[in-house]
């Protein structure tokens, strides 16, 4: 055994003194400590919320949410299930349109169905950007497009959805079995053939479970593209918010809220089956 | 040192780990227990430390009964006996230093020991058992990086920084290949001796528990069947513990092959 | 089980997997029956075309010069914006960690499932919805947005974190309770080591998210470059829209970018 080694690269050497960590990890860490702690900084200075400040605002927001929001006006609710039922509507519309348009679009951009190079690059390259881009802002695009309403809510979330589907449907193909690729192809089946029988029933289940991931997304997305004119309860709810009618306020965020929570569980459990 | 007192354990589920246990051992022995999966072992290794606790009966680790310590007192007894597991258990993730000062945590303060500020004595220890194992040039690699027979060398590296009375070691070498397990073997019994500890070791095989021990525990079904000496021990006395005629599966086989050679020693 | 039940209870369970699909094929047709009668799809098309709203929207802020200029504030905002963001997801941070603690299930038992409620409803409401309620409590600006940001990403994060912390290996913890060390030093140097790469990751992941929500606080007043973009919208200044939309997909990428990279060298 080699214990009289002074085979101590780290330390040097071995008779000084010995310190927990190594002197590269030691500069390593606090480096990157004073990188964090200086961004922290420069951020909290352009957003004046000094940690004082942040626990002085919780405060504020507990005082507002007891005194203010609290009680909700539940009469309110009888003019908050029409517009709720657009939010609704546009997010099913979003979501059907995207998941369909998706589909096909997906094979496009799986390495192993699609051989055209280029054509692969560039659906990989619009995925990526849809990605970046926020849906409130894909909204105001919209709006800018075809005028305020519903429609433009509608199109902003399916192009939403053609992101997010896009993105995981093209990565799952590319992750499937073979096999049966192989065995249709040898059998002399066309590419639609191949991509109808051997990569279709492979994907099925999570092409489900990514439109109904998206549907949460959407139900969420919708609730906020009425702020920037795109239809639904987001506009009642920027009404009020002019007029400081907080109890009625309290009333659409408790809507909100609860809706929310039954299609996330719903949808939840689905998926989980899925799986 | 330690003395077992008509001890029997009854599991929450109605198992029977022990059963009216009577046994003395005495300082810096090294004892081996031997006995099919299920007799027992862990459960009687574990009582000692009180991982698991006795249902009955009397336990005395240095004079002091421990079935019924609180908290506090828990710690300061398995401050005062070390233990080795099958599987290492040691944080992959942190250097091989820290996973060995992480046996110091029991003398060591909680304030001292979040802030990492430990004396530089504790370190030179560290260090120093680090060497007796023969993995002292890896003090500041992560531990994951290390071979299974260098990282069990960790954790009785850090057992012995313990610096417990006893040490209890269970089935330290059942993950190991079997030149790998002679070396683990050869080296806790080494600085067990040097360091006159106490030792109990849980061994499956029983080739090995012959090699090292110099007493033998054989435990049945919950209950003690041998102890004695090796010299005491007989082919029979197996099957006994056993209770069935010894199958080549009971032996590890002999520590002929090559050593376990490690690459980076060599190139150095 | 007797062969004449297995049988049976075949024949009794494709009858429930019939009826189950007749189910699921109902509500879906009526989701939809109910979408189509009452969406209106009002498309209110503007006297200009499309063509030339797209043009003043991609075209004209990349070509004419006379908006090169504005590209600075642009920036300016984008960088308040990131800074809404980083400061939000470390305030989170800090937040999440003891909560994820209290929210996993293997140290806590019981008491978890309430503090994992406690996220869900977070995560339950979006982003805006939370800057809506703080920008009333605490008037306009960017530090609204950073109370905003930090509530909703400790709701996903406190979840990841508690996620991280059940799938540890609880062996070398075990080691650390038989060495004599109590609670918290299992927590130092048992628990921490081995979540902190994990930790550092998810919080990373969240601020890539969270600068993408920051872009639109502003449209509720909560800070950075969502406040020019709804004005510009509602002057219909498109060309200020596109800068907008440019700065914000270049910066979101770099992001991302640069994120993904230290996220792809801590695992």
């Amino acid at each position: 055994m080699s214990s009289n080694k002074s085979a101590n690269e780290n330390n040097g050497k071995r008779s000084g003194r010995i310190s927990l960590t190594s002197t590269v990890l030691k500069v390593k860490m606090l480096l990157i400590i004073a990188v964090v702690v200086t961004l922290y900084i420069l951020a909290v200075i352009a957003t004046d919320s000094n940690p004082i400040r942040v626990i002085e605002g919780f405060e504020h927001i507990w005082n507002f949410v007891k005194d203010d929001l609290f009680p909700p006006n539940l009469d309110y609710f009888t003019r908050v299930w029409e517009p709720l039922l657009e939010t609704w509507n546009i997010a099913i519309f979003g979501t059907t349109f995207g998941a369909l348009l998706a589909l096909p679009v997906s094979f496009l951009a799986a390495g192993n169905i699609t051989t055209n190079k280029y054509l692969y690059r560039i659906f990989r390259f619009i995925f990526n950007i849809i990605r970046t881009v926020p849906e409130v802002i894909l909204a105001v695009l919209f709006v800018a497009l075809v005028g305020i309403g519903d429609v433009s809510g509608i199109l902003a979330l399916t192009v939403l959805t053609v992101g997010i589907i896009g993105k995981l449907l093209s990565e799952s193909i590319e992750s499937i079995d073979p096999g049966p690729i192989e065995a249709i192809q040898a059998s002399g089946g066309n590419k639609l053939q191949v991509i109808r029988y051997a990569v279709l029933p492979q994907v099925l289940p999570q092409y489900v479970s990514y439109t109904l991931y998206s549907l949460e997304i959407n139900v969420k997305a919708s609730v906020i593209l009425g702020f920037v004119g795109a239809g639904g309860i987001g506009i009642i709810l920027r009404q009020q918010l002019a007029m400081f009618n907080y109890d009625r306020v309290a009333t659409i965020i408790l809507t909100i809220f609860i809706v929310v929570t039954i299609i996330d569980f719903i949808s939840n459990r689905v998926r989980e089956r899925l799986e | 040192m330690i003395e077992f007192k008509d001890v029997s354990l009854v599991y929450p589920n109605g198992f029977k780990g022990l059963k009216n246990i009577n046994l003395k051992i005495e300082k810096g022995e090294f004892v081996v227990i031997v006995g099919m999966s299920g007799a027992g072992k862990s459960t009687l290794i574990r009582s000692i430390n009180r991982m698991v606790q006795p249902t009955s009966g009397q336990l005395i680790v240095n004079g002091r009964d421990i079935t019924n310590l609180k908290d506090r007192q828990l710690r300061g007894l398995r401050t005062n006996v070390g233990m080795i597991f099958q599987s290492y258990n040691i944080v992959k993730r942190m250097s091989v230093l820290r996973n060995v000062l992480a046996g110091r945590l029991g003398h060591t303060g909680t304030l001292r020991s979040i802030l990492g500020w430990f004396p530089q004595s504790d370190l030179q220890l560290a260090m120093r058992n680090l060497e007796r194992v023969g993995i002292d040039s890896k003090a500041y690699q992560r531990a994951s990086n290390l071979s299974g027979g260098q990282q069990q060398r960790i954790s009785i590296a850090r057992v012995l920084t313990q610096e417990p009375a006893v040490i209890l070691a269970d089935e330290p070498v059942a993950s190991l290949d079997p030149p790998t397990s002679h070396k683990v073997m050869k080296d806790l019994k080494k600085v067990s001796k040097e360091d006159g500890l106490t030792t109990i070791v849980n061994l499956h095989f029983i080739d090995m528990a012959m090699e090292y021990a110099d007493r033998i525990i054989g435990l049945r079904d919950g209950e003690l069947v041998f102890d004695g000496p090796i010299s005491e021990v007989t082919p029979e006395t197996f099957v006994e513990i056993y209770g069935r005629p010894i199958k080549e599966d009971d032996l590890l086989g002999k520590d002929d092959e090559p050593e376990e050679v490690d690459l980076e020693d060599v190139v150095k | 089980m007797e062969n004449r039940d297995k049988v049976k209870i075949n024949q009794l369970f494709s009858r429930k997997k019939k009826m189950y699909t007749a189910a699921i094929l109902i509500i879906l047709a009526a989701v939809y029956i109910v979408a189509f009668l009452s969406t209106p799809f009002t498309i209110r098309s503007s006297s200009v075309s499309t063509l030339e709203t797209l043009r003043r929207l991609f075209i004209e802020p990349l070509i004419n010069p006379e908006y090169y200029s504005g590209y600075l504030e642009m920036i300016e905002l984008m960088l308040e914006t990131i800074a809404i963001a980083y400061a939000g997801v470390t305030v989170a941070t800090i937040i999440a960690v003891p909560v994820g603690f209290l929210a996993a299930r293997n140290l806590l038992g019981p008491l978890s499932y309430l503090a994992k409620a406690l996220l869900n409803a977070i995560r339950a409401i979006p982003e805006l919805i939370f800057a809506i309620i703080f920008v009333a409590s605490v008037g306009i600006g960017p530090y609204a947005g950073v109370l905003a940001i930090s509530i909703n990403s400790v709701g996903m994060i406190g979840k990841l974190y508690a996620e991280v912390i059940e799938s540890i290996d609880e062996e070398p913890l075990e080691a650390i309770r038989a060495s004599g060390g109590n609670r918290i030093q299992v927590i130092w140097y048992g628990v921490l080591p081995q979540v902190l790469p994990e930790f550092v990751s998810y919080s990373l992941y969240r601020f890539e998210i969270d600068v993408r929500a920051s872009t639109v606080l502003g449209i509720v007043g909560a800070g950075g470059i969502g406040a020019p973009l709804i004005l510009a919208t509602w002057q219909r200044n498109w060309e200020d829209v596109g800068m907008i939309l440019i700065v914000v997909v270049v910066f979101v990428s770099i992001i991302d970018i640069l994120s993904g990279q230290i996220r792809k060298r801590l695992t």
